[in-house]
Order: structure tokens, then C-alpha cells, then sequence
């Protein structure tokens, strides 16, 4: 332990605690900007400095490790002086145009500068020239960056994919895509994890409200939305709702209220994957085509776009399923319309998503038929959705619990953990059992396979009647990139990979709240096996609505029709 | 009231006067890699600042200058811009009345055309393409790559041996670096901004004297590949150092009885004790490279035989043959190259020199070791001969130092003509033909004849160190691309038609220094390893101390002491004397640790493998 004196408190610490977190334990906050634990401790915002007795300088608390006898002080007239300069400095180089910013009360320089109580400004507006393609999924205002520097660190770090890099040098230096690229050239997955790192708003999702609102104003258009399974576990945080409130049947009530036609549950299509997919893998397995190299889940564009850029000799190792939301847009379109009596030109179809890299999967041509055009129209996240909410002034306390409309009400539990990392192959594996066997598995009988590994991939084996099934399970993209190595060199083998590609997979997707210096994924997974748990039906062979669907139009998993409908080549 | 009064400087000037010699340390160590054009910025700012106001393109036109290359920066130019840059710093470079203007726009339009790029860059595309690489500024000028802040972190603790494991991961002659690197490293220590650099050397030389011998790591279990390496220099010797490190079986072909190249039979013993040297050999050798002494290549065995033998070949031949003057009378006896004389010293072949007097012919840093083994072999007076100023010498100002301290006389501006021949055929001195300095061509100040008369210089023994050359004839002959006296190697140190044939170090080069020849070294070892099918990593497991919180107080540098001259040139022993652990405490303690402070904690101060 370490003896010190933290603003005329004595205290004792373990060796190695930060002045920052010696200070936490005893609830003194010190204000901090670039700090995230350990992956980026670098001190460059200089917001943490504190006065040190014996030291000239000041000291960051976020990187520096308390020593003994260590007399510190958190607020003397230096340190208070220096926070307002540096805060000041930094809004000098920020465009404050908070009202019309998507983080505006989430905002951890706009806090701290309502904090210091900082009225008027020292210096002179520096604002520079921003260059930058809105009609990216993925947005970088330069001007609303404070050069923490998080956004290359996750990237890096996390995800291991190097696309954020600084650029330029001296007062120039700011961050951008690395090697001088374009960021629509430059691999980016579009995972998201610098959006929900960034502490203020020069990262962000382009907005798609506005297309929604277009849809909804033509009266000749059908809107059918679709929530996917991850958003039931977050989308309540930023609107004051507890886990328990945030029921998915009130996102129902509120996009009802919007003025939606239609709204189903990505779960149904998650259930329809797994019979597409899950059918795909026990014929693959049989036929010995996963004897060298596995099969890949394909639900997350995150890793598809990952494996088309990074390891483009694997891709055909993907399943050929689409995910649940191009599934489901698919089928608003063919099965829907039909159901409907409308062509399926005058259906628009939106999904609410946890994720950025699902505002480009959707840009996936759908023909068929006479029909040209896209599965899904419009993909919002989470975000958006809340800001809809709160832009139509809708008060989440006076939502109901609505149920999801018909034909597709139904959904099992091992629809909702799709948006949980691991949760695709334990229904996967739920189904392929019952297929192998042609009887159920105890529910929960894969369960070891759950929970967020930040290092690594988690995996197992399970004998299915006598076969042995070798599955991994992994999330992030660093992480994605060990293991392909791995399976490349043949260190591993297995038959069946899920991969995700934001760490802990949707819950933790790049489109949902954002909560400076948390990480959520593990705690919103949680409520999705609480709500596995719970469900009536456990099995995605079990929805009825699906083997309606499967008896009214699809026939079969895997048929002529499912697979014009349901799969694709993955092209680039 | 006094017709004229003596000027001394108000405090305000003086203030002024220390803050340029702040800024003139923090230029010279300026970090690598800033963009070019912001740095033409902010240099025309201070330019602009020194106008006295007088002239019209000073005066404005160097502001409007300023403005043209902001618009470059804040991506508001465009192509004309660029030009106008041009066309403005011409004007002003021919029309100003004084250097503060003409000098002024002449950087900017130097600049200009020199990094083009960078303008481009700004321009077109309202980027940058200047980046930090590597971010801690002693290692990224150090050839090799040591971990310069992590082995001065664990001197301060006393961790000496560490220190030497840690530097053996990018450079195994510790020892005869902390003896007679010439430090590059420092020139860019970050310390100068404060002060003045750390002694990076001394400190080296500090870890090398406290630790002793201190074993090799283990070697990779063996791949079965076996490597020659053609001569035992620093290159040869690093590459073999590393390559047995990474499991190959290297056997090194040295043509004389000892091993260390120009370590050894270039450089005195009084600079770098033999037995001293021997300790990094020993090293070397202790991971179980193999030596066959007194084979020439091309002679004994040819590099087709070689080729044929191994799974790859190094040649690093180093420069160890010497130039010729040209002058007449150059064969007369006792006219001797300062590649064979100090070669001859190191064998124990030497004659002594007493009672005679001696010229050198040269001023660069072999010259100042034929001097000063000159001295030490008893020569009556010792002379070097050059044809420029000293400021204008090659030789470390040490070394010049040195060689004065210990009675050495410098001829400048004196250009050989000719070499006096005495009818026995000896030399008896030689002529040379004053100058007088002139014109700067090429960065270097040009010599003209003074027309004065031709000047006798009497010497018994003349020695020639004019440079030295490579003896590259049977490789060339062999296939391996020579141009200009050199063996013409690609960046990677291979070929493009020769698979697994490289080539490093002084013979690629041209001489050099021994931290360029053990970088040369290090990444043909690992590009050999590449070729061979192997990614072999060399790293080393040692913890570095954490920077500690304190202030950075202005602190003395510690120099380095020497024997005093008057007892040093009766002898060949070392001449430099080691700091103090105290000293190398306080030394130490003036690193700033840039591999943990500013940009290093970001991008990462060290590189933990290879």
C-alpha cells in the first residue's frame, strides 16, 4: 500500500493506482477528456493535470501512479487555472455549434466546459477547411475534434485495422485516414467502435432520419420496419429508462406512434437464418466441406466487409445466408407484398439497427421478379432512433408494451441472442442439433460458449450423435484477425465461427449509445439471455410463423426460392 | 556630456541574445519528420521579423510570401499559388538590398523546388505527407536503432548488464560503441531544448565498463542453414551475431589473424583497447559462429564456390585498401598509406619512428589516428597536411583536439604537389602549394592557389590519408554490381538477379561508421532469415525502469575526462577516462525519457523485436 495526500485527505492505495483513481476512491473527480482505460493513456488533452507538492509542473492523473508520501492536490489556483486555459484552448479549435450537434448533452468537452463554468473565451475562434463525403456511413467533422487521439487507438488496438492515423504536424496535426487514403477506400469495416469512443461529435453516423420522414409523407408507401435484436438492450439508456422499462414492445408503440405501418422483429428473420444457415452448415459438414477451413456466419457486414478486404481468398468460407435484416427486407418485399396485394415497389422498408456497417449492407441489390431495388431502404441505429423520439416529443414513460404485427409476430429466444456475441451459434447449434438428430437439445445445452472475451476467441467442441462439431466464437476485430491467422495456419480447426465484429458483438455495435468510458456490451448481452430465458419458444425451428412462412412461400430452407430470396455470393 | 560612449547591452537585448541561442539548440535538434512546407512557414516568420523595414519586397513582400504558403497550408492555394510562391521569392531574392531580405526568400524558393511534393501534397490534395515515424528523435537517428532511452533508464538504476542486453538487441558491439560510436543519436537529443544532449556515449561506455562480460542469449534451435559471411568487420560480424542468434550456422571468412576489421587494424588501440574490443567478439563467437582465418576470397576459394556451399553469402568486405595521391614521387620509400600504417601497428609490425619527423596528408578521422600513433611511435614532430581550414576537417573535433593536445602541428591551406625524393629513393619531405579559401560549391568551401611560392614540408615518413577504396575486383568479376568503386547493393542488402548473395557495410557504403556498419548488419541478418524462409524475432527480456515524476532542472552535461596528454602519448593504452557511477547517475537522470513523454507514450517509444 502507498500512503498519500490526496486535497488534505490521508489515504493508503495499492501500489501501481493512478492519481486519477486513488482520487475516484475517495469520490473525487477528476475531469478528464482522451483518457480510456487502457487503450489510450496517452495525456494528451492535459485536462487531468493536478499540482503535486516538490513538483514544478503539473502532473497528469490519468498516467502517472501515486508514490508514497505523495501530497496532491486536485484543485489548487494552478491546477483550476491551467483546466480553464486548456478547456479554453480547445473550444477555441471547436466548433461549438452544440444545438445542432448529435451529441449535445453527451458531450464530454461540453461538459467539462459547462463545469468550469467557463463564460466567454480567452482566445480567437481557429476554425479550419473540412473536407469530408457525408453520404458515408461514417462522418468526421474536423472541426469538432479535440485530437484525443481514441479514435486511432481503438482502431488499432481493438480492432486492429489501422484506419484512423494523425496526419499532418505542428499546429496542423489533426487525425485522418491513414497513408493519405480516401476513407471510402480504405477498408474501413465500418464497425463504428471510433464513433462510440469519440467524447465529442466529430464522429458520427450520417443521419437518415430525414430519408425515414420522406417515406412516411408519401401515401402511397407502405413502411415496414424491423428492430433488431441488440436495440431492445440499449435503446432506453440515453431516453432515462431503466433495462426493466426498455421493453421492445415499446419501440413498437413509439415507431407505431411515428406513423410506421408495420413493425416486426429482426428476431423472426434472426430465426429464418438460422434455418437457412444452420441447414447450410449441416450439409456442408456432411459433405466433408468443412473438414479443412470452417464455415462463417455472415450476419454481421462488419466481418463481411472485413473478410472481402482482409482475407478476400476466404470469403467463399462465408455461409451464403444474408443476415436477418437483408432476410427480412427480402421478405417484405416478396412474401409480404404478395400477402399485401401491393407491389413491392410501394413498400419502404427501414430497419433499427446497433450498427453503422449496416447503413452500407443495405446498399445490397435485391432483383427478383420484376422488382429492382434494395431489400431494406433505410437503416437507422439506435441513436436515431432515440433522437426520432425525442423529436417528435414521444415520452418513452407513456409507451405500451405493443405487440409485433402479423404474419411475422413470432420469435424465439435464440432469435434475441443474435445480438449477443456467441449468441448466433448457440442457435445455430440449438437447430442443428434437432436437424442431426431430429430431436431437441436441453436449451440451454450450449451455453459455455456466452459471455464477452476481450482477448481471444472463445471455443468448444460438442457431440452431436457421434459427431464431433469443433465451433469458435469471436469478437472484435483484432481479435478476428488472430484467429484467422490461426485457422490459416492450421494451428486450429474448426467447423462452425461466429464472428462480430464490435467487441461483444451488436450490444456492443457501433450504432448504440454511447456512455464515455464504458463499455456496455456485456451487461445489454445479459438482458438478452434474460429475455432467451424467458421466451416461450427457444428454438428458431419451433416459430411457427416460420414454418408458415416456409409452407406459404419459401417451401424449404435451401430451395430454388429461399436462395434466389435468402443467400448470396458475397460479392465485393 | 561625453563625445562618444562605450554601448553595453540593456537587459531587454541580452534576454533577446539568450533567447536565439535557446532557439538555435532547439532548431539544431528539431524532431524529424515536421512537414517542410509549415517549417518554411514559420522560418519566414522570424525572417520577416529581422526586416528593418527599409525595403519593399523585405518589408512586404516576405509578409505576402508568409501568406501564399498559409493558403498552401489551410488548403485554400492552388496550382497558381504555387507558382506565385516562385515568382515572389525570385523577385525578392533579386531585387531585396540586404541578405535579411535576398537570403530570407531564397530558403522559401529553395524549398520550393526542393520539396515540391510537399506543396503538391497541401495543394492538390489538402493533406500532408509528413508523419512521425518513430517518435523518440536519438533512435531514430541512430543507425541501428538502439533502444536509446530504455538502456540510459536501467544505468540510472545501476542495472548495468541489463543495459548491455538491451543494447545487444539491435547492435552487439556495446563496448566498442561506448567507446567510439560517433554518436549521431545526440545531435537530436531532445535534452539540447533544456540545456545541452546527454552524454549518450559516455553512458554506453559506463554500462559496457560496469557490466563486463555479459552472455550472449540463447540461440534459436537450429534451422540446418548455414551462411558465410566474407570478412569479420563490424557488419559481417553483427549479421553473424544475429543470424546464429536465429538458429543459422555462419561461418566467417577473415582473411587476417584476428577478427574486428577496421575495429581492429584501423582504429588504435589508445581509442579502443584491443582487449576491450575482444569482449564483443567474444560475445560474438560465444553463440557459436564459426571462423576460417586467412582465406581469400577469390584466391583460396571463389564466391561460386561459396554460393554453392552455403544457403546464402554475406560479403562485407569492408574499404581496406587505400587511395593514391597521384603526385609525383608518390613511390619513393617511406610513403605509406594510413590504412597500412595503422595496420601495421595493430600486427606489432611497426618500426619506430624516433627522432624523425612525420607528415600526414588529410583531415579526416584516420588522419588524426596517424597522427596521434605517429606521436605515440616517437616521431620528433608530427604535421598534418590540408588543404582547407580545419573547420572545414571531417574528423570529429575531438579527435582534432586531441591530436593537438598531444603536440600535433596543422598545416592548413596547403595543397600536396609533390613529394621530394632524396636520391637513396626515400621521401625527404613534401612540396606544397599554399591556397587560399574560396567559393562554397556543393555545401563544401572550394581552395584556390594563393600564388604564393611552393613550400617544402621535410619528413622522413609521409603518410597518405586521403581515403581509402574496396577491394570489390573478384566479386564484380563473380557478377555482383559495382558502381563507382563500390558494390552496388539494393536498400533490402541483396541483389535483384543474385538470390541469396548480400552485401553490407563499409564496401557498399564507402567507409563509414561502425553504427552504420552494425545497422547494415542487423537488417541483412533479418532479410537473409526472410530469404531463407524463417521470420525469426530477436527481442530481449529485460523490464525497463518506468520514468519517475520529477522536474527537468538546466543540469551540466557530464564530458567525458582523458589521461593527460604528456602521459597518454608515452603509451598506446585508452585515453578516455569513464564517467563516475555518480556522474552517470546524475547523466542518466537528464534523459527526458521522450519514449515515455510527448509523442513516444502514443506511438510507442520502443520496438520491442525485430
Amino acid at each position: 500500500m502507498v500512503n498519500i495526500t490526496i486535497d488534505h485527505r490521508e489515504i493508503s492505495v495499492p501500489e501501481g493506482t493512478t492519481i486519477m483513481e486513488a482520487a475516484a476512491s475517495i469520490r473525487i473527480q477528476i475531469p478528464k477528456l482522451c483518457y480510456l482505460k487502457d487503450i489510450n493513456e496517452i495525456s494528451a488533452c492535459r485536462v487531468c493535470v493536478v499540482e503535486v507538492e516538490g513538483q514544478n509542473r503539473l502532473v497528469t492523473a490519468c498516467n502517472n501512479v501515486v508514490e508514497e508520501g505523495m501530497v496532491i492536490y486536485t484543485n489548487s489556483p494552478r491546477v483550476r487555472r491551467n483546466r480553464r486555459h486548456t478547456v479554453d484552448m480547445l473550444l477555441s479549435q471547436h466548433d461549438t455549434s452544440c444545438p445542432t450537434c448529435v451529441r449535445s448533452g453527451n458531450c464530454s468537452l461540453q461538459a467539462i466546459a459547462n463545469d468550469l463554468n467557463l463564460v466567454g473565451s480567452l482566445y480567437k475562434k481557429e476554425l479550419v477547411l473540412q473536407e469530408w463525403d457525408m453520404s458515408y456511413p461514417l462522418i468526421r467533422e474536423t472541426n469538432k475534434c479535440v485530437k484525443c487521439m481514441r479514435c486511432i487507438q481503438i482502431c488499432d488496438k481493438v480492432q486492429g485495422m489501422n484506419i484512423w492515423d494523425v496526419s499532418g504536424t505542428g499546429s496542423r496535426t489533426t487525425v485522418g485516414v491513414s497513408g493519405s487514403r480516401d476513407i471510402k477506400t480504405a477498408d474501413c469495416t465500418l464497425c463504428g467502435q471510433c464513433i462510440t469512443h469519440c467524447p465529442t461529435g466529430a464522429l458520427r453516423e450520417r443521419d437518415d432520419t430525414a430519408k425515414f420522414y420522406r417515406a412516411l409523407e408519401k401515401e402511397d408507401t407502405i413502411v415496414v420496419a424491423q428492430i433488431a435484436p441488440a436495440v431492445r438492450a440499449a435503446w432506453g439508456e440515453s431516453l432515462g429508462l431503466s433495462r426493466e422499462e426498455a421493453t421492445v414492445g415499446k419501440i413498437v408503440d413509439g415507431l407505431r406512434r411515428m406513423g410506421v405501418d408495420y413493425v416486426f422483429d429482426t428476431s423472426f428473420s434472426a430465426d429464418l437464418t438460422i434455418m437457412e444457415e444452420g441447414n447450410e452448415f449441416v450439409e456442408r459438414y456432411q459433405k466433408g466441406d468443412l473438414d479443412e477451413y470452417p464455415m462463417f456466419t455472415s450476419c454481421c457486414p462488419g466481418w463481411v466487409r472485413f473478410i472481402k478486404s482482409q482475407y478476400p481468398q476466404m470469403v467463399s468460407r462465408l455461409s451464403t445466408a444474408k443476415s436477418p435484416q437483408q432476410m427480412f427486407g427480402a421478405v417484405m418485399k416478396s412474401a409480404f407484398a404478395e400477402k399485401l396485394g401491393v407491389d413491392p415497389e410501394h413498400i419502404y422498408t427501414v430497419s433499427i439497427m446497433p450498427c453503422l456497417a449496416k447503413k452500407a449492407e443495405r446498399e445490397m441489390p435485391l432483383f427478383y421478379g420484376e422488382f429492382a431495388g434494395h431489400d431494406v431502404d433505410c437503416v437507422l441505429t439506435t441513436r436515431e432512433l432515440d433522437r426520432m423520439f425525442r423529436a417528435d416529443y414521444i415520452d418513452p414513460r407513456t409507451l405500451r408494451d405493443v405487440k409485433f404485427d402479423q404474419p411475422f409476430e413470432e420469435n424465439s429466444g435464440a432469435g434475441v441472442i443474435f445480438g449477443a456475441t456467441g449468441g448466433v451459434m448457440e442457435a445455430a447449434l440449438r437447430s442443428a442439433y434437432a436437424i442431426i438428430t431430429g430431436k431437441n437439445p436441453p436449451a440451454d445445452a450450449f451455453r459455455e460458449i456466452r459471455g464477452v472475451k476481450p482477448k481471444g476467441w472463445t471455443e468448444a467442441e460438442f457431440d452431436i450423435a457421434g459427431h464431433t462439431i469443433a465451433i469458435a466464437v469471436v469478437s472484435g476485430l483484432k481479435n478476428t484477425r488472430d484467429l484467422l491467422e490461426a485457422i490459416r495456419k492450421k494451428k486450429v480447426h474448426y467447423h462452425f465461427v461466429e464472428v462480430m465484429a464490435c467487441p461483444g458483438g451488436c450490444s456492443g455495435g457501433g450504432g448504440q449509445p454511447i456512455h464515455d468510458g464504458c463499455e456496455l456490451a456485456a451487461e445489454r448481452g445479459e438482458n438478452l439471455y434474460f429475455l432467451d430465458q424467458n421466451a416461450k419458444i427457444r428454438f428458431s425451428h419451433e416459430n411457427p410463423d416460420i414454418k408458415k412462412l416456409y409452407d406459404e412461400y419459401m417451401e424449404a430452407p435451401g430451395s430454388h426460392r429461399a436462395h434466389q430470396l435468402l443467400h448470396t455470393e458475397h460479392h465485393r | 556630456m561625453s563625445r562618444l560612449e562605450l554601448m553595453t547591452p540593456n537587459h531587454a537585448q541580452l534576454v533577446v541574445e539568450g533567447l536565439y541561442k535557446d532557439l538555435e539548440r532547439r532548431i539544431e535538434s528539431s524532431p524529424p519528420g515536421l512537414c517542410p512546407v509549415d517549417i518554411s512557414r514559420a522560418f519566414l516568420e522570424i525572417c520577416h521579423a529581422q526586416s528593418c523595414g527599409k525595403c519593399v519586397p523585405c518589408r512586404v513582400g516576405l509578409g505576402q510570401l508568409k501568406n501564399l504558403l498559409t493558403d498552401v497550408l489551410d488548403g485554400k492555394a492552388n496550382i497558381r499559388t504555387l507558382t506565385a510562391i516562385r515568382e515572389t521569392a525570385q523577385s525578392i531574392m533579386e531585387s531585396a538590398d540586404c541578405a535579411i531580405g535576398y537570403e530570407a526568400a531564397n530558403m522559401v524558393y529553395k524549398g520550393a523546388v526542393g520539396f515540391k511534393e510537399d506543396y503538391l501534397e497541401h495543394i492538390m490534395y489538402h493533406r500532408c505527407l509528413s508523419t512521425l515515424n518513430q517518435p523518440v528523435p536519438c533512435v531514430f537517428r541512430c543507425p541501428a536503432r538502439v533502444d536509446i532511452p530504455g538502456y540510459i533508464a536501467l544505468v540510472r538504476e545501476g542495472r548495468y548488464e541489463d543495459a548491455i542486453r538491451l543494447i545487444r538487441k539491435d547492435n552487439p558491439f556495446p563496448t566498442t560503441c561506448g567507446f567510439i560510436c560517433e554518436h549521431p543519436c545526440e545531435a537530436l537529443c531532445r535534452r539540447n531544448m533544456i540545456d545541452d544532449a546527454v552524454n549518450i556515449r559516455g553512458l554506453k561506455r559506463m554500462a559496457a565498463d560496469a557490466a563486463g562480460y555479459v552472455a550472449p542469449p540463447e540461440c534459436a534451435p537450429s534451422t540446418g542453414k548455414n551462411v558465410a559471411v566474407v570478412g569479420g568487420g563490424p557488419s559481417g560480424l553483427s549479421a553473424a551475431y544475429y543470424l546464429q542468434l536465429m538458429g543459422h550456422q555462419v561461418t566467417v571468412y577473415e582473411t587476417l589473424p584476428e577478427l574486428g576489421g577496421m575495429l581492429r587494424y584501423g582504429i588504435p588501440n589508445y581509442r579502443l583497447p584491443k582487449e576491450r574490443l575482444d569482449q564483443d567478439i567474444q560475445a560474438i563467437l560465444d553463440t557459436g559462429v564459426k571462423v576460417e582465418f586467412g582465406k581469400d576470397i577469390g584466391k583460396d576459394i571463389s564466391l561460386t564456390e561459396l554460393k554453392e556451399q552455403y544457403d546464402a553469402v554475406l560479403i562485407s568486405i569492408g574499404a581496406s585498401t587505400d587511395k593514391k595521391m597521384g603526385l609525383p614521387g608518390e613511390e619513393a620509400e617511406g610513403v605509406i598509406s594510413a590504412v597500412q600504417f595503422l595496420r601495421n601497428v595493430a600486427l606489432g609490425k611497426a618500426e619506430s619512428l624516433e627522432g624523425q619527423e612525420v607528415a600526414v596528408i588529410g583531415g579526416g578521422n584516420v588522419s588524426m589516428d596517424a597522427v596521434r600513433t605517429a606521436v605515440r611511435l616517437g616521431a620528433k614532430k608530427v604535421s598534418i597536411v590540408y588543404r582547407r581550414r580545419v573547420a572545414d576537417m571531417t574528423a570529429l573535433s575531438d579527435e582534432i583536439e586531441g591530436a593537438l593536445a598531444e603536440g600535433v602541428e596543422i598545416k592548413t591551406l596547403m595543397a600536396p604537389a609533390r613529394v621530394e625524393k632524396g636520391e637513396d629513393g626515400k621521401v625527404k619531405g613534401i612540396w606544397v602549394t599554399p591556397q587560399m579559401i574560396s567559393v562554397i560549391r556543393g555545401g563544401r568551401p572550394s581552395v584556390t592557389p594563393s600564388g604564393e611560392e611552393d613550400i617544402l614540408i621535410p619528413c622522413q615518413t609521409l603518410i597518405v590519408a586521403i581515403g581509402q577504396d574496396i577491394v570489390y575486383q573478384h566479386f564484380e568479376e563473380s557478377g555482383v554490381p559495382v558502381q563507382r568503386g563500390r558494390i552496388s547493393v539494393e536498400k533490402f542488402g541483396g541483389f535483384e538477379d543474385i538470390p541469396g548473395v548480400f552485401a553490407g557495410g563499409d564496401c557498399a557504403t564507402g567507409p563509414s561508421t561502425v553504427i552504420s556498419a552494425v545497422a547494415a548488419g542487423k537488417v541483412i541478418a533479418a532479410n537473409i532469415d526472410e530469404y531463407l524462409g524463417f521470420h525469426h524475432e530477436i527481442t530481449v527480456d529485460v523490464e525497463i525502469p518506468e520514468p519517475r515524476l520529477e522536474d527537468k532542472e538546466p543540469c551540466g552535461r557530464v564530458n567525458m575526462t582523458e589521461r593527460e596528454a604528456g602521459e597518454r602519448i608515452c603509451d598506446f593504452e585508452g585515453v578516455e577516462n569513464c564517467m563516475t557511477e555518480a556522474e552517470a547517475c546524475q547523466e542518466a537522470s537528464r534523459c527526458l525519457r521522450c519514449d515515455h513523454f510527448g509523442y513516444g507514450v502514443f506511438k510507442g517509444g520502443r520496438n520491442i523485436k525485430w
